[in-house]
């Protein structure tokens, strides 16, 4: 067991790592400001309904998600709904959405009346008035918690080996089980290079969104 | 000739009656000064105006024209094209931080465009004319050179002034300014005021609601003091400040004047 093959295996489980986190991110980003905009909804059933939504959803582990999103559909319907990949997927999505709503959430409602009322009566349409002046501000503002959990993303995606998909921990997992566990150890540093990575991405936003103040 | 006829509006917010009736009229070319204490519903006066604020009863009419009546239900569409007849500039500048004062300026109108169906060439001649306003209202206000600035690199002086030309952008009949200079140092309000005064010389209508008494009394050509949602006494500038009548106008200017010193 060199420690070439053993890089590649565990290359390749970090494919799977990064597949799970490229796909939660880019569905889970637009899914939450949909969830954003229905607690925040004037329609008052729809804010409550998804404030229980959101409250089920970062109430009950995401591992447990996971496993109900792959196992309880085959119970119910006798066959599953989704493959195993497809699981976690769903789960981490539905997840991650939701605690991003509450990012956005938090962003929207932090915006000064005055940036609306200004948009108002300049004869600005409501969704004018959010997609022109209100989101950019509210992108600048929610930053730096959303690079908390995007960073917490990329460490959740281990608990996709509670249904036996194959990332990077999982990879070093199935060394350990012929007593080898130097790999799980050298997992971290694809972890701190992915990480490190996703840092100098937000710093380098941070940067171009320096140029005004909110 | 009269522009701007108010008539009976009313506000509450809750059970506190903000506006208990409130009629005035104003003509072309006239600066009318709202002054009176915290409280008193000029203010709020001035978000119905801009449909801020939907008055309870009343309306008021622009150039014979009603432009709003508290029976009617108007639709989000009817309101943008309605309260385009005024322009308000806000006590907190409220510029988009994120835009350069360029950007400020032509934001709205370019965005006015879109519903326009317009042909390409004709599209851009409209972008080249709302440069060109944009560009001539900034030497208006004199921040020419600070067109390609972002509202945090000035000083709040500088950004009302802005906030007066992003208004003017959109060439409204009247020009509604809600203390304007109540959020600057005591140094920057003087380029304000004076850009204010300037616009006056163009024959611009404006309603200012100020605490400026020496704005008031030098520029408005109507002032009115309100106190409690009503116009407690309306006149010449010389008729509040040097003859006032209700003893609430002068108990008020008085307590100005002790402010001064």
């Amino acid at each position: 067991m060199g420690f070439v093959e053993v890089t590649l295996s565990l290359l390749n489980g970090l494919e799977q790592t990064f597949l799970i986190f490229a796909l939660t991110l880019v569905l889970a980003l637009p899914l939450g400001l949909v969830i954003s905009f229905g607690s925040m909804s004037g329609f008052k059933p729809l804010a409550y309904i998804t404030k229980i939504f959101v409250w089920i959803i970062r109430g009950v582990p995401l591992m447990l998600q996971v496993i109900i999103v792959f196992y309880v559909p085959g119970f119910l319907l006798g066959t599953p709904l989704f493959t195993r990949f497809g699981s976690v997927v769903a789960a981490f999505v539905i997840n991650y959405a939701c605690y991003f709503s509450e990012i956005y959430r938090g962003g929207i409602e932090s915006i000064a009346k005055g940036q609306y009322e200004a948009g108002q009566v300049l004869g600005m349409t409501k969704s004018q008035i959010f997609f022109k002046v209100v989101l950019m501000q509210v992108v600048k503002r929610i930053l730096a918690p959303m690079s908390n959990e995007v960073i917490t993303l990329v460490k959740d995606t281990a608990l996709a080996r509670v249904i036996m998909i194959v990332e990077i921990i999982q990879a070093a997992q199935n060394y350990a089980a012929y007593g080898l566990m130097w790999p799980l150890f050298y997992t971290a540093v694809f972890y701190l290079v992915f990480v490190g990575l996703l840092s100098l991405l937000f710093g380098f936003f941070e940067k171009k969104l320096d140029y005004y103040k909110v | 000739m009269v522009l701007l006829e108010v008539k009976d509006i009313k506000k509450n917010f809750g059970k506190t009656e903000v506006l208990k009736g409130v009629s005035f009229s104003l003509d072309k070319g006239e600066v009318l000064a709202i002054i009176g204490s915290s409280g008193s519903g000029k203010t709020t006066l001035l978000r119905c105006l801009n449909f801020l604020e939907h008055a309870d009863s009343g309306s008021f009419s622009v150039d014979g024209e009603t432009v709003f009546d508290a029976a009617v239900e108007y639709s989000d569409h009817e309101i943008r094209e309605k309260r385009l007849k005024f322009g308000l500039v806000f006590q907190s500048f409220n510029l988009f931080p994120q835009y350069s004062v360029m950007e400020n300026l032509t934001l709205a109108p370019k965005l006015a465009l879109k519903k326009k169906k317009l042909s390409a060439a004709e599209k851009k001649a409209a972008i080249a004319e709302i440069e060109q306003k944009a560009a001539e209202l900034l030497a208006r206000v004199g921040l020419a050179e600070k067109r390609d600035a972002y509202p945090c690199q000035l000083s709040g002086g500088q950004q009302q002034r802005v906030a007066i030309a992003r208004a003017l952008a959109l060439k409204p009949e009247i020009l509604c300014f809600d203390e304007p200079t109540s959020a600057l140092d005591p140094e920057l309000t003087g380029e304000v005021l004076r850009v204010i005064k300037g616009l006056k010389g163009e024959d611009r209508t404006m309603v200012v609601v100020t605490h400026e008494m020496e704005f008031a009394k030098n520029v408005a050509d109507k002032v009115i003091f309100m106190a409690d949602g009503v116009i407690e006494e309306i006149g010449t500038p010389e008729e509040i400040f040097e003859h006032p009548q209700s003893e609430k106008t002068k108990a008020f200017l008085n307590s100005s004047l002790e402010k001064m010193y």
